[in-house]
């Protein structure tokens, strides 16, 4: 019997398939082992060990950083507010991002993505510049405090406070907030608030009962996004905030840098990961449900 | 018997800009009737059903639903419920929590949903699916469940847009009967939208025929369908012939025309017409019969049928039930001719053949005189 037709079967595509693991994930691959996971690993193994005279590390094996970290007041205290600040600045973010990004899913197709073009813009610019602007315009001098004081007024104490810290953090990831709305709300039908109307629902029940629960998994990515941008921020704080607002990203640049103390920043950089992978983990119970 | 209106549209005109969609309208619904509006697409019919909704405005006109005007009165607080064509169930609750949430927004006490829930999931067959989320359920069960979340309500007027428009064929004609036998139990009065002339035709009491903005014709299904009253719902219900002429003659309420091609052909006319008159004849293809003719010789056409002209046999088109066959006239044109298969037999020969030679005849009252 002569076989002419070519027949397709697993076996014969098992060859094609074989390049696409190493030539489509090896790049990728490459990089996150040697430049993400390998430091991360030498990070976990320095946060058990102790410092040594020169600033090194003794090969030591110790809780003792963690315990330090844990317990000492000045340092709590920086971790919480950390969190908090993170917190306050994400909630702020949801609440200015949330209407936002409604208004330019109502908008017309065509000026949608002119709105979303502008919520951009401020990624043109570097973000270190963005934030000295911020210092001429909350210094001591600066704009407003220059605008006040020519009117008679007191001069205000802006910069190096928590509420600079804020303005800033909300200032700079506002966008990391909205984009993931606007893609949440884009998956929104509309219909369905047409549906919760027939239905007898409000305009305010029906937001509450259908939209807002329907665009968890927005709120939760922007969420997640900004809180690990702010809450381990380090420019923001550290030209916002000067030394009254320490946050854990300036901590850490203290203990790696001028206390040469690589193994109580290690512990702390361990710590703050950790909180943020519980942050994620958040992120993915809410949204599993209702994705899958 | 008096019979209440449900629902009356009085001079109804809807525009979008420069769009009319829906042009000077009044109609009547009655209680516990169910209601096709049937039309092409763009023809103003979801525009109506919007506007009873609340999610449009009229632009002009009143619309009252058992007496009580409608005017600007938003959706949440009209005695109505809307079955849509996406379904539109909530994919973040279960089937339960959908059926209950009209109840809940009228603050109905908890232990009345729970009741009327149950009973509305088991009126659509549905008991026992109350925890699953709609995305476990199939587009049938989906359509149920935006069913029993409408119609747990009680609403005074059921509107429905295309509801089965999403379900394959066979599902389709499944929930047409279902959904006619659950109106007739129930007794609400149904106001269903759709483009689908059959599914018109299977369910419902009274048909609205639109088309660009207005209603051509309000009848039951056999009326609209053996009496249309224009050319176009004569055209969009079902299929026909069209033959164009003027009237040369009337005995009584037949007309005989005159066609272009100097043929008299006479059918009936539902409205006065005159002498000169120019108007279209439609003559469904199932209400008319082919003779063969053998040997050349003419023979004599069935008892009353008052029209007949040899054609010629062009195309047979055999579609199991029917045998679809299109022949030439003398003119030229073409003619629809449709015989159904109630004989059984494989033989080729025992059917028409292209080029065989036939007369076309139908008693006159068969052909419909039309003005426009």
């Amino acid at each position: 019997m002569a076989i002419t037709q070519p027949t397709f079967t697993p076996e014969a595509a098992t060859p094609r398939r074989n390049w696409q693991l190493p030539l489509l994930l090896g790049p990728a691959a490459f990089w996150l082992f040697w430049f993400f996971l390998v430091p991360l690993v030498v990070i976990l193994i320095y946060s058990f060990l102790t410092r040594s005279a020169t600033g090194g590390v003794d090969w030591i094996f110790t809780l003792d950083n963690y315990a330090r970290l844990l317990s000492d007041p000045i340092y709590v205290t920086i971790l919480w507010r950390s969190v908090w600040i993170g917190g306050v600045a994400t909630l702020i973010c949801l609440l200015i991002a949330y209407p936002l990004a409604l208004f330019i899913i109502l908008q017309p197709a065509q000026w949608r993505s002119f709105y979303i073009f502008l919520v951009l813009i401020p990624f043109w610019t570097n973000m270190l510049v963005r934030t000295y602007a911020w210092m001429t315009i909350l210094n001591n001098n600066g704009l407003i405090n220059s605008f006040v004081t020519g009117l008679g007024g007191p001069r205000l104490t802006l910069i190096n406070t928590e509420g600079a810290v804020l303005l800033g953090l909300v200032y700079g990831q506002l966008p990391f907030m909205v984009l993931p709305l606007y893609a949440a709300m884009d998956r929104f039908d509309f219909r369905m608030m047409e549906a919760a109307s027939d239905l007898g629902a409000n305009m305010w029940r029906a937001f509450l009962r259908v939209m807002l629960p329907m665009t968890v998994p927005g709120i939760a990515a922007g969420s997640v996004l900004v809180f690990i941008l702010s809450a381990g921020n380090y420019i923001i704080p550290a030209l916002l905030g000067g030394n009254k607002v320490t946050m854990i990203g300036n901590q850490l640049e203290l203990w790696f840098r001028t206390a040469q103390n690589q193994p109580l920043g290690s512990a702390a950089a361990v710590l703050l990961m950790m909180m943020m992978v519980g942050g994620v983990m958040i992120y993915f119970r809410t949204t599993t449900e209702d994705d899958r | 018997m008096a019979r209440t209106i449900a629902v009356e549209l009085a001079n109804v005109t809807k525009r979008f800009g420069d769009v009319t969609a829906v042009d000077n309208t009044s109609f009547q619904l009655y209680d516990g009737e169910f209601f096709s509006l049937l039309g092409p697409s763009g023809c103003g019919k979801t525009t109506i059903l919007r506007m009873l909704a609340g999610f449009e405005y009229p632009t002009s006109g009143s619309i009252t639903i058992h007496g009580r005007e409608m005017g600007h009165t938003p959706p949440y607080k009209r005695p109505v419920n809307t079955v849509f064509q996406s379904y539109a169930l909530f994919p973040h609750m279960t089937v339960e929590q959908n059926v209950a949430f009209g109840l809940e927004m009228k603050n109905v006490p908890k232990a009345e949903i729970k009741t009327r829930v149950s009973e509305a999931l088991e009126l659509v067959r549905l008991g026992g699916y109350g925890n699953r989320k709609p995305r476990q359920l199939s587009g049938g069960q989906q359509q149920r469940v935006a069913l029993a979340r409408a119609l747990v309500n009680q609403p005074e007027v059921l509107l429905l847009d295309e509801p089965l428009a999403a379900l394959d064929e066979k599902l389709r004609k499944e929930m047409q009967l279902e959904l006619k036998g659950l109106q007739e139990r129930l007794g609400i009065t149904f106001l269903f939208v759709t483009h689908d002339q059959e599914e018109a035709l299977t369910m419902s009491d009274r048909i609205g025929v639109m088309n660009r903005g207005q209603i051509l014709q309000i009848g039951n299904p056999i009326e609209i369908y053996e009496r249309p009253t224009s050319r176009f719902v004569a055209d969009f219900i079902g299929e026909t012939n069209f033959v164009s002429g003027t009237v040369c003659a009337l005995h009584g309420n037949i007309a005989a025309i005159t066609t272009a091609a100097g043929q008299t052909l006479r059918g009936l006319a539902q409205q006065a017409v005159q002498v000169g008159q120019p108007v279209t004849i439609s003559i469904r293809p199932e209400k008319v019969f082919l003779t063969p003719i053998s040997n050349g010789t003419l023979p004599s056409p069935p008892a009353k049928h008052t029209n007949a002209m040899p054609v010629q046999v062009e195309r047979i088109n055999y579609i199991g039930s029917d045998t679809r066959i299109i022949v030439r006239l003398h003119d030229g044109s073409t003619f629809d001719v449709w015989e159904s298969n109630t004989r059984s037999t494989l033989d080729r020969d025992e059917y028409w053949q292209p080029g065989e030679a036939a007369l076309l005849s139908w008693p006159e009252e068969n052909a419909l005189v039309l003005t426009e």
